[in-house]
């Protein structure tokens, strides 16, 4: 091959530019922590990091504002990524949950002072041995890990490409670009590390598990369609082959291979989402996890996910809506009824709230299920409420703390209602409407959901979702009970006072939770416009 | 100007109860002026009336839209004809009688202010509810008429016995509240509105059935305010609250109400002759039942009260006779609005001499002491019991007329039964004048053990009496003469003659006769004899009418014990049933959960498991689906 037979790429930049800016925030964040000294880092990788993800949020406004979400909606990066309505809505959420998480990483009022400086929810020094003399020199220098940041904003930039992805290739690198700095932040708590550290190594291996059944999976799909492009796959279904390869004339059109391939694909992406049964990662990690690093992960990662899922549905797979279909019906439900019956005999709140994000994997597959215009629009008005309902939950939980760091076992949370009020007051905002109770958006979005997949002629998966929101109810409110209604105990815990950074994110959340709830018509007309796929 | 007439009341119970202390010393003052604003109001409407031709002495006045919501409409409008101008002139003129005489009786009460503020708020209510144009604006002022009651019979709280009287009387007024409120939606989904007008214009077009529930609920509803059989129940124990109370309940308002429902749905009434059956079925049982009672009661004001009762009986009576005794049942009411007014300020006035002392069988020669209570006291006796050409003799005697006017059994069965009422009336009214103001003294010290020293009431007191006397003797022959008050109705309420096999001087004679039998019987019981000091056994009828002939234990084993069984049976199945079946799934469910947690074991190499197993599960489903 001569090299004037190498194509430069033909890249739109303006169009990629949300991703490209996030990435180049997060390599500028790198060569910060190489080169800036020690003092400056905090200051510097949080101006950075929050003005990258501002930079995003813009881009993507204006991208929308240009129509490139409906009528300039288009493939771009060679046939690599597609920039429209669903892929801008999602990396909006994805943006602003990102930025607001930079707020919840930057805390540092929480843990005490250590030997005179402020310091946040990470580890000193995480590759030292818990507790061991290298992690006390370490403390008492002062050290802190600021690469936290960068590694932030680049699971943020494999996010933003996950639900634009046009190619399974770039689905896969997309997935290994946000998982692997979600592994390394979950390992690097502050307090409890080694459940921290276990919780790492269980979600690497897991996810390594569940990547390589993705990778297999995307291998089949190419045997089936001798090409890894969205597209170029949907025509091979629907049977009009844009060319034939000729090393694959004998597996092409298989379709043996077809449903095997994407069945792995969607189980790649349900174990991200935590659906059951691949959702046995989910409470020991979301408990491991440093609580900020849950916040972002559960709320974030499952906007690209169901972003990516719904994607392959409604892209790549619509011609098999018949196959597919029962299978996740049976997925849905599952999640529903075990995520909302497990939750009831939960006794940490981390815990709970991770078996509660099962269920609402469940309602928001049902969403996905039922293929219509109104199941893509519910289903993104659903992944925007839900996500700040559980940012702004996980940053409560990091403010209520005794000596042993935050204190997540349930019964001390008994009385809180009474010593700090308004605090509680906000947690039970949060806890209804996850339990869906109206004017929150919990209440909003599951209706949407609901009434889309009713529409759709899923009432069976409705009657199911109701009852496990039943269910669910009971173990929101059973916390709202103990924390209003229970004497406080002699030693529990105290709320601390953060600083304004913890605060805007816990008041961001609770105002997006109650103008969603109150308000909903905007934002759902918003994901109207959003909700068809370019091809 | 009509507006003003509620208004005037309704500004003074606000001031008075808002006010504060700040009022406390006029207050009193300022409660009577606000009645007595009213009555003015009222005079110059009637003067106003009176100037018009019969048929267009009916005023409105539409104040603005309560409810109006797409085709409903609520108004708050004012009728004023020539029924409603009677009963506000007798409501305006006896309230502001005795808010004078309260003035008098509550001087020592320290919180009179409050007294005249509730007061004001009962006129209101039921100048509210007698102006009404429309059911609806009827049932709000029913409704105060009923809060209004509440609040003044359990006025003294601090006694316990006051506090459950009230109580009792707003349980069981909320039994005919039941009714009207049903009586009001039945009348909206059959006529579409509220308003007079447009339900008596709708009457013709209604099924019969539609009429009589209809007209069975608003005698329910009647029942309850009037004090009928069978829910009469609370009267007896309303005079608990302070004497003015009684005066005002029994004479110008509350009891008067059921009256008023009964003939303004006159039209509703006419048209469903099963109802009105009803109406005076339930109207000549009340007669006797309270005349029963009343000769039984030692408690001066229970006599009385059960008087009221049996006297409303006949009013109600003549109201089921339909235009036959609709003039008459309102008459009798003004009538029986000045006597019983006087009788009660009169008890009152004998109470406040005799310490508060109300068994009969500790008075006793009391016209020495009360010269002006006794005249008083005894015109108005003499008023009730029908002695010829006072004011009950021409009401009472046109009601019995009208029940032989009915004609064939039934009539002769009703000119019966009100015959032998118009004996007891004689009876125990002769016996509570025998024991209280004849006879040798049989006074005895109070609990705190002072003697009594009856004397005179003061002139705030026995100016509304003497005035009330002079009502008692004269309002009957007023109206009767030329067929004043006939004439005046008529126009609203029709009126018949019906066929009766006796005539009216037949009628009078009869009823002469029956009332001096009574007055006999009274006299050789206790005017020839000693009264005892204590309450002889007596015979059964005596010790049953004692016990008010049975009625509460009848309602606590009728109603309150079963309730009680009911209650208790619901909250067994509650405990057992409901509770049981939430418990259950909610055991359930932990159960469950309990059991699915533990597969969540904390091994990474089990969750991979599943992670495989589900994937293989997915793989297989796909597959299977495309096989089928």
């Amino acid at each position: 091959m001569n090299p004037g037979d190498l194509q430069a790429p033909d890249i739109e930049w303006v169009a990629l530019s949300p991703s490209l800016v996030v990435f180049a925030a997060a390599v500028v964040g790198v060569l910060i922590e190489a080169f800036a000294p020690r003092s400056a880092r905090y200051a510097a990788e949080v101006v950075v990091s929050s003005v990258g993800l501002a930079g995003a949020f813009a881009a993507v406004v204006a991208l929308a504002a240009n129509g490139h979400g409906t009528s300039k909606s288009q493939i771009a990066g060679m046939g690599s990524l597609a920039v429209d309505g669903p892929a801008l809505f999602l990396q909006g959420v994805t943006v602003l949950v990102g930025l607001v998480s930079v707020f919840l990483f930057a805390e540092r009022r929480l843990e005490p002072v250590a030997h005179g400086a402020r310091v946040d929810s990470f580890a000193a020094q995480p590759a030292a041995v818990p507790g061991g003399k290298a992690e006390q020199e370490a403390v008492r220098a002062g050290h802190t890990t600021t690469e936290i940041f960068p590694l932030l904003l680049f699971a943020v930039g494999g996010m933003l490409l996950f639900p634009a992805a046009n190619d399974l290739l770039v689905l896969f690198i997309a997935l290994e670009i946000l998982s692997l700095p979600l592994y390394l932040l979950c390992a690097l708590a502050r307090r409890r590390r080694l459940l921290s550290q276990e919780s790492a190594v269980k979600y690497f291996l897991l996810g390594a598990f569940a990547s390589a059944f993705l990778l297999f999976g995307v291998a089949l799909l190419y045997g089936y369609a001798g090409t890894t492009s969205y597209a170029g796959i949907a025509d091979v279904i629907s049977g009009e082959p844009s060319h034939m390869e000729p090393g694959l004339a004998s597996t092409m059109g298989n379709d043996a291979l077809l449903l095997i391939g994407g069945a792995m694909v969607l189980m790649g992406l349900l174990f991200k989402v935590g659906a059951v049964p691949f959702h046995m990662w989910t409470p020991d990690v979301y408990q491991g996890a440093p609580t900020p690093v849950t916040g972002f992960m559960a709320s974030a990662t499952k906007v690209a996910a169901f972003g990516a899922m719904l994607r392959l549905m409604y892209v790549v797979l619509p011609g098999l809506q018949w196959d597919w279909e029962p299978v996740m019906w049976g997925v849905a439900i599952a999640s529903m009824v075990a995520g909302a019956v497990i939750a009831i005999t939960q006794t940490d709140v981390k815990r709970l709230l991770a078996y509660s994000s099962i269920a609402h994997a469940g309602f928001i597959l049902s969403g996905v299920v039922a293929v219509s215009e109104d199941g893509v629009s519910s289903v993104l008005f659903y992944l925007g409420a839900y996500s700040f309902v559980t940012l702004g939950a996980f940053a409560v939980v990091t403010l209520v703390r005794d000596a042993g760091g935050e204190a997540t076992h349930l019964s001390k949370w008994a009385g809180l209602g009474r010593r700090s009020p308004l605090l509680a007051a906000v947690f039970a905002l949060f806890l209804l409407a996850f339990a869906g109770i109206p004017l929150t958006s919990g209440f909003a979005s599951k209706f949407a959901v609901f009434s889309a997949v009713a529409q759709s002629g899923g009432m069976g998966l409705v009657i199911v979702g109701v009852l496990a929101s039943a269910v669910a109810a009971f173990f929101y409110i059973r916390v709202i009970v103990l924390m209003f209604f229970s004497e406080p105990r002699p030693d529990g815990p105290s709320v601390v006072i953060p600083s304004p950074l913890t605060m805007s994110v816990v008041g961001v959340a609770a105002a997006a939770t109650v103008v969603l709830g109150v308000a909903p018509q905007y934002f759902l007309d918003l994901a109207d416009q959003a909700g068809v796929f370019v091809r | 100007m009509i507006g003003l007439l509620v208004a005037a009341p309704l500004l003074g119970a606000a001031l008075l109860l808002l006010g504060g202390r700040r009022l406390d010393r006029v207050g009193h003052w300022l409660g009577l002026a606000a009645s007595a604003a009213s009555l003015v109001f009222a005079l110059v409407l009637f003067t106003d009336l009176l100037g018009k031709d019969g048929e267009e002495r009916s005023l409105h006045q539409h104040l603005f839209s309560w409810v109006p919501v797409a085709d409903f409409r609520a108004d708050v409008a004012f009728q004023l004809d020539q029924l409603s101008m009677t009963f506000v002139l007798l409501i305006t003129s006896v309230g502001t009688l005795i808010h004078l005489y309260s003035v008098g009786y509550m001087e020592h009460d320290e919180r009179r202010r409050r007294f005249f503020g509730y007061l004001n708020l009962f006129l209101a209510a039921m100048l509210l509810l007698v102006l009404a144009d429309n059911y609806l604006l009827l049932y709000v002022g029913w409704e105060g008429v009923g809060l209004a009651s509440y609040l003044l019979i359990g006025f003294w709280q601090h006694k316990p016995s006051a506090a459950t009287a009230a109580k009792k009387a707003f349980v069981v007024n909320r039994v005919g509240d039941v009714g009207l409120s049903l009586a009001i939606l039945l009348m909206f989904t059959t006529f579409g509105s509220f308003s007079f007008t447009h339900v008596f214009a709708g009457v013709d077009g209604a099924s019969e059935a539609t009429l009589t529930g209809i007209g069975l609920m608003l005698l329910l509803a009647a029942c309850g305010k009037s004090a009928q059989v069978p829910l009469q129940s609370w009267l007896g124990d309303a005079m608990e609250g302070p004497t003015p109370v009684s005066a005002l309940i029994h004479a110008a308002t509350m009891v008067t109400a059921g009256v008023y429902l009964v003939t303004r749905s006159g039209v509703v009434f006419d048209a469903a002759p099963d109802a009105q059956t009803v109406v005076i079925t339930v109207g000549a049982v009340t007669l006797l039942f309270g005349a029963i009672v009343g000769c039984a009661k030692d408690d001066i004001k229970k006599a009385l009260a059960g008087s009221t009762m049996s006297q409303i009986g006949y009013m109600m009576l003549a109201a089921g006779l339909g235009p036959l005794g609709y003039v008459f049942a309102i008459m009798h009411l003004v009538t029986h609005g000045f006597f019983k007014a006087g009788l009660f300020l009169g008890a009152g006035s004998v109470m406040h001499g005799m310490n508060d002392e109300v068994d009969m069988r500790r008075y006793g020669g009391l016209r020495k002491h009360m010269p002006i209570t006794f005249a008083t006291f005894g015109l108005a006796y003499l008023a009730i019991i029908g002695f010829p050409y006072l004011s009950g003799f021409f009401s009472k005697d046109e009601i019995i007329y009208a029940g032989f006017a009915k004609g064939g059994n039934e009539g002769w069965l009703l000119g019966g039964v009100m015959l032998l009422g118009a004996a007891l009336t004689a009876y125990y009214m002769t016996r509570i004048m025998l024991m209280t103001f004849f006879g040798e003294k049989r006074w005895q010290p109070d609990e705190a053990g002072h003697e009594p020293h009856p004397h005179e009431s003061p002139l705030v007191m026995t100016v509304p009496m003497l005035i009330l006397a002079v009502g008692s003797v004269a309002a009957g022959f007023v109206f009767d003469s030329g067929e004043r008050f006939v004439k005046w109705l008529e126009p609203v309420t029709g009126l018949a003659h019906g066929d009766s096999p006796v005539s009216h001087g037949e009628v009078s004679i009869a009823a002469t006769v029956v009332m001096l039998l009574g007055v006999g019987g009274a006299y050789l019981q206790y005017g020839r004899r000693e009264v005892p000091a204590v309450a002889p056994a007596g015979r059964l009828l005596t010790r049953a009418a004692r016990r008010d002939l049975l009625q509460d234990d009848f309602n606590h084993v009728a109603f309150v014990q079963t309730g009680n069984y009911l209650t208790r049976g619901l909250v067994y199945l509650d405990h057992k049933l409901v509770d049981g079946m939430v418990n259950g799934t909610a055991a359930a469910f932990g159960g469950l959960s309990g059991r699915l947690r533990r597969v969540q074991n904390g091994f990474a190499r089990s969750y991979a498991v599943s992670m495989f197993g589900g994937t293989a599960l997915l793989v297989a489903a796909t597959l299977l689906m495309r096989a089928v």
